[in-house]
């Protein structure tokens, strides 16, 4: 089951994956030094919130590779894969409530401050077992997965296909929200999940556990970016694009379709969830805002801006929007939305391919965005 | 290794691939027919495509079926393929092979492979990944995950591009060939699916008198190992290759026979002049 | 206030007026019993004056002057009290207060009284008057009220009024001692919905704190009881109509919401997410229309209906005409690009109308409910916005079926390549085609603007419900819409009460990810050759 040695070479094959992992790697080693050597008031300090910003944009990257391997690969236009990037968040928040234990405003040693104040004397079935770091981290993966698995069994089991997928996508993670904002369902409703104290045991603002936490994400990304990679470079990869070209020919040279897309989403899914385990201790919050329908659409507008249909185009697009956001929101708020829209707008008429479908057109040879923004 | 096969199995319980590592039992044809259509019947709000067809098809023969247009020739490759399900009617594959129960995938796995009146091939994917994305064998998701093409496999693939004339186009886009080279990339598609029965539509549309000539000779060399079904409305193809012609009319058979015999059918003079 | 009382058989006005200043005189020196006599006394005389002078009484406003022992209505006014001479009702001067001694009510007389002048009310010419008296009247019901009532029943002519009588005088009759009485009441009462009666009868058949019956004789408890189910089932009826009524609203505002959506959708194949904030633009520009002719708010909304129409109609074709054409053929970059528009629009509307709600005021015609009876009423707006969308949905359907623009509508919906091969300009069919979904989705918002709340985020609320309605009706036709937007409408209500409203709207998403397993391409799908495409 090993992928063959010309299997490997091909993945660092392309000038996009060479230099996207170069990046990568530089970051995933550069950012801690900076950070954990240089004392704050030198000019070569890099601030932890920095660092935690990068580490974030880092676990959106792989939100983005996840949904290029739908999209840009399968041609499933999901509106909704932020949803499963919000459970595999959940099911990491939930970890990180049983361990504030004791040292919660109730101080009640099982159960979370939000069920002590709904006055609820016992922990929910569903809340058993995440006091352990393992289930929570299987449950990162089993629950967005199994989800995945399941919508994507009914709805491709019975062909829906382009926009009527599109839209009961947007409908999942709409009903997650609703669902998630009752205070009845168990996941702290309207404030969602916060005041994490420490994950495995070391406490959760340590410049240690955030170095941690940065290095873990980026490689995250990276093995995520591989897999990925090795997937659309196996002859199942082509399969799923010949799916996303031409469904039913496909069917006619005799592969089951269906069970493709319901294996590449369900990955994808996966994926989804492993970014979303990683954002919630970096940032300190999950709530059931994520599951908003507008994240999940921005996600897909990072892979157009991007470019997709090339995995390290999800990357710089996440990246670039991102920082785009970041700056734009907090010089001119007013602006953001409008520059967003129009980035709908622009990329899908005159950037089909992305930013690195014009950087490939304009400058062949030259340097792609990916490091440039990267930086940031 | 009882966990590896564990897991094989629960995959292939999900993804739907099990017991198709071998190849599927070929189509039982010990009485000499290929292809039983009986009693076929598909209504599109209640405008009746086909109408108690009945056709029957021999191993190993070359078939050319012709019509007007709407006579529901593309209609019954629909429900050979499993594209479309009749109202009424059964259709079998040999004597054992149930079609009407079996989805697209399993059909070409069964052994019939189609090409499309308009030519689609990936456009996106190189001349070779073409071929290669047709070629019998294994096609479960495990499988094209984690095994490269077989030696045989990949000898397959060079012999047909060689069989098509496309040796030189390897790797190029399929999207930027020729129209003519399309048809042809097609033709080799299903000849890498090794498929026992070959439904083709429409082969020589577009295509130079010279790429005609050639596609005549190619479907009568599959002749004898394949059972091929043309659809065309180029006579002068038709008489070129043809052994036996079914005429098609609103939905069922209106003659069979050799192409002369055919073409002095009375039905068959009034159905081409009246239209 | 108004004394119309018009009571026959007074000889003269003359004697009249004698035997009522005779009546009202002991009343300044009785004590609490006597003064029972004296306002009875004071209420047979049948007197015109003789309710104002009762409820005088009952409010405390009748006093005796000290000097003369006369008495006044009197009213607080800014030099000492100002006087009304009872008799004639006429101002008499004012003067200082501590001239005067208030005529003082007990419990028992101020009980007495408010009989009394319910009494009166009986007699009004307004029957809304009439009923209010009979439910006062029911409160204190004695001996007498209920002679007064069973007078009165005979000549009620409303019969609203006569239905509230019988229902009281058959609760009055619950108390008799001949068992025979209270088991022809409590059958009585069978058709009665009003909370008062199905307490009574409740509360007969349960036993009191002692264990023993509240209503010893098993007949009436029988009866009573069965009245009491009969009463339940009533009530689950009107609740099942109600529930329907609310479930068809909802509907209407979720079809008007989807037809625009499905039009584009069914006849171009192109999904707008934008269609939300054109939806929202429509709410806005009734508020601007209301801005404009603040005195004549009824008569603005209805001026924003082809307003927003115009406003919304117009923004769509500026999209069509500036991305969506652009992207035929490629669905999801329209969806895209389209949802890109939309975060731009609300941002405009945020920046010109700033992100808090607008007031949009409802026209008193929309206002208040119809009440049909006691467990059923029906508020104004809903009604109408069920009226408006049947008409809505009647004018698409002639101008689609009956103009030649829905002709070539339809045309190309159904063969785009043939349509254009026989002259039909299809651009402009398009562009119009867009328009006109657009400018629905206007009118939509209209509708919506009385019903909730005008914010920049109002598109969004109802964009994935729209879709909803379009994937569960499918796109082949109108009907489509209608039917599955009423069913949603109905389905969420119907749960609303089992499940609350969030839980509700999730299982209904939930059953139409399952329903779509069934059907694909919705309730109508399109048919034939051209659905594979």
């Amino acid at each position: 089951m090993k992928p063959s040695t010309p299997l490997m070479e091909s993945l660092l094959g392309e000038r996009g994956t060479r230099i996207f992992l170069s990046v990568l790697v530089a970051t995933a080693v550069l950012v801690p030094v900076l950070h954990l050597t240089f004392d704050a008031g030198s000019p070569l300090h890099l601030s932890s919130y920095t660092m935690t910003l990068i580490g974030k944009y880092m676990t959106y990257a792989l939100l983005a590779v996840a949904v290029d391997l739908v999209w840009g690969y399968c041609g499933i236009l999901s509106l909704g894969h932020a949803a499963f990037f919000a459970l595999g968040g959940y099911a990491m928040g939930m970890y990180l409530m049983r361990q504030i234990g004791t040292r919660g405003v109730y101080a009640d040693p099982i159960l979370p401050d939000f069920m002590v104040f709904l006055n609820w004397k016992e922990l929910p079935w569903f809340w058993q077992g995440f006091d352990m770091f393992w289930f929570a981290a299987l449950m990162v993966i089993l629950v967005p997965g199994l989800l995945a698995l399941l919508f994507g069994w009914l709805a491709f089991r019975s062909r829906v296909t382009g926009v009527y997928l599109s839209i009961i996508t947007q409908a999942l993670t709409y009903a997650l929200m609703l669902a998630f904002f009752r205070n009845d369902m168990g996941f702290g409703g309207n404030n969602g999940l916060t005041d994490f104290k420490d994950i495995l045991g070391f406490g959760i603002n340590q410049p240690g556990t955030r170095v941690g936490l940065f290095v873990a994400s980026a490689i995250a990304l990276g093995l995520g970016y591989l897999a990925c990679r090795y997937i659309t470079l196996s002859r199942a990869g082509r399969v799923v694009q010949a799916i996303r070209d031409a469904e039913s020919r496909t069917r006619f040279i005799g592969y089951r379709v269906e069970s493709y897309k319901l294996w590449v989403f369900t990955f994808s899914a996966v994926l989804a969830g492993i970014a979303g385990a990683l954002y919630v201790p970096q940032v300190g919050i999950i709530n059931p805002s994520e599951f908003q329908p507008i994240n999940s659409i921005e996600v897909v507008i990072w892979v157009a801006v991007g470019g997709r249909g090339t995995l390290y185009g999800a990357v710089a697009g996440a990246v670039i929007v991102n920082y785009a956001k970041s700056y734009f929101t907090a010089a001119v708020p007013e602006f953001w939305l409008y520059a967003l829209g129009a980035l709908f707008v622009l990329v899908t008429l005159f950037l089909p391919r992305g930013v690195v479908g014009l950087a490939d057109r304009f400058t062949p040879g030259s340097r792609e965005p990916v490091p440039e923004a990267a930086k940031a | 290794m009882n966990a590896s096969t564990a897991l094989r199995q629960g995959w292939q319980k999900v993804f739907g691939t099990g017991a198709r590592s071998e190849r599927p039992i070929a189509p039982d044809t010990t009485h000499g027919t290929i292809l039983y259509l009986e009693d076929i019947t598909v209504s599109f709000d209640g405008f009746k495509a086909l109408n108690a067809l009945t056709l029957y098809v021999d191993a190993g023969e070359l078939r050319c079926i012709i019509g007007p247009n709407g006579a529901g020739k593309t209609t019954m490759m629909d429900v050979i393929t499993g594209k479309t399900r009749p109202d009424a009617g059964s259709a079998w594959f040999g004597q054992t092979i149930d079609l009407l129960t079996l989805t697209e995938p399993q059909i070409a796995e069964a052994g019939i492979g189609r090409k499309f009146q308009k030519p689609t091939v990936f456009e996106q994917h190189t001349v070779l990944e073409n071929l290669e994305l047709a070629a019998a064998g294994n096609k479960s998701i495990w499988a094209t995950l984690f095994s490269p093409l077989t030696a045989v496999q990949r000898d397959r693939i060079d012999h047909v591009l060689e069989t098509v004339r496309l040796q030189d186009r390897r790797d190029t886009r399929a999207g930027v060939l020729s129209h003519g080279q399309k048809q042809w990339l097609e033709i080799g598609m299903l000849l890498m699916q090794d498929a026992q029965m070959l439904l083709v539509d429409e082969p020589v549309a577009g295509m130079t008198p010279q790429e005609v000539e050639r596609t005549a000779e190619l479907l009568l060399s599959l002749e004898g190992q394949h059972s091929v079904v043309v659809v065309e409305h180029d006579m002068n193809f038709v008489r070129s290759i043809a052994r036996k012609v079914t005429v098609l009319h609103e939905g069922h058979v209106l003659a069979e026979g050799t192409m002369d015999q055919v073409q002095n059918d009375a039905k068959v003079v009034e159905v081409y002049l009246g239209e | 206030m108004t004394m119309l009382a018009l009571l026959p058989s007074i000889a003269s006005a003359a004697d009249a007026n004698e035997t009522f200043a005779q009546a009202l005189k002991p009343l300044a020196t009785a004590s609490f019993q006597e003064k029972q006599q004296v306002i009875a006394a004071i209420a047979a005389t049948r007197h015109p004056n003789a309710r104002p002078v009762l409820s005088a009484l009952l409010e405390g406003n009748l006093h005796t002057r000290d000097a003369d022992q006369r008495i006044f209505i009197v009213t607080e006014g800014e030099e000492g009290l100002a006087l009304t001479d009872p008799l004639m009702l006429q101002a008499a001067g004012s003067a200082p207060a501590d001239e005067f001694t208030k005529i003082t009510t007990n419990n028992q007389l101020r009980k007495a009284l408010r009989g009394l002048i319910a009494g009166f009310d009986l007699s009004d010419p307004d029957a809304e008057v009439r009923l209010a008296a009979v439910s006062e009247m029911l409160r204190t019901l004695d001996e007498d009220g209920v002679l007064i009532l069973r007078q009165r029943v005979a000549e009620e002519s409303d019969s609203k009024v006569r239905s509230a009588i019988e229902t009281g005088l058959a609760l009055a009759d619950l108390d008799n001692e001949d068992a025979a009485v209270r088991l022809a009441a409590a059958v009585r009462l069978e058709d009665s919905l009003s909370p008062d009666v199905y307490n009574r009868l409740k509360e007969l058949t349960g036993r009191g704190d002692d264990g023993a019956f509240n209503e010893p004789d098993d007949q009436v408890r029988a009866a009573a009881a069965a009245t009491v189910r009969n009463i339940d089932n009533w009530r689950s009826i009107y609740g099942g109509v109600e529930t329907l009524f609310f479930g068809l609203s909802l509907g209407s505002v979720l079809v008007l919401a989807a037809i625009g959506l499905a039009i584009t959708f069914g006849v171009m194949g192109v999904i707008n997410m934008a269609h939300g904030e054109l939806i929202m633009l429509g709410a806005y520009t009734t508020y601007v229309m209301q801005l404009l002719m603040p005195s004549h708010i009824g008569a603005s909304v209805v001026v924003a209906i082809p307003m927003a129409f115009l406003v919304a109609g117009t923004v769509g074709i500026l999209i069509e005409r500036g991305v969506v054409r652009f992207l035929y053929g490629r669905p999801l970059e329209t969806l895209l690009a389209t949802f890109g528009v939309s975060l731009i629009l609300q941002q405009i509307v945020r920046d010109i109308f700033t992100a808090n709600n607008r007031p949009v005021e409802t026209p008193a015609w929309m206002a208040g409910s119809w009440q049909i009876n006691e467990a059923l009423s029906i508020t104004y707006n809903r009604l109408y916005v069920i009226l408006f969308t049947a008409v809505v949905f009647t004018v698409l359907l002639i101008v689609l079926k009956k103009t030649t623009l829905g002709l070539k509508v339809r045309a190309v919906a159904q063969n785009r390549a043939m349509a254009k091969s026989m002259g039909v300009r299809t651009e402009w069919v398009d562009a119009l085609t867009f328009g006109l979904g657009s400018g629905i989705a206007g009118v939509a918002g209209v509708a919506l603007s009385q019903l909730t709340n005008v914010g920049p985020n109002l598109g969004q609320q109802y964009i994935i419900d729209s879709f909803m309605v379009v994937v569960f009706g499918g796109v082949a036709n109108l009907w489509g819409t209608l039917i599955g937007g009423m069913s949603l409408g109905v389905i969420n209500k119907v749960l609303e009460p089992f499940a609350g409203a969030v839980l509700a709207k999730i299982l209904v998403l939930i059953a139409l990810i399952l329903f779509i397993q069934r059907r694909p391409r919705g309730l109508f799908p399109q048919k034939g050759r051209a659905a594979e495409g």
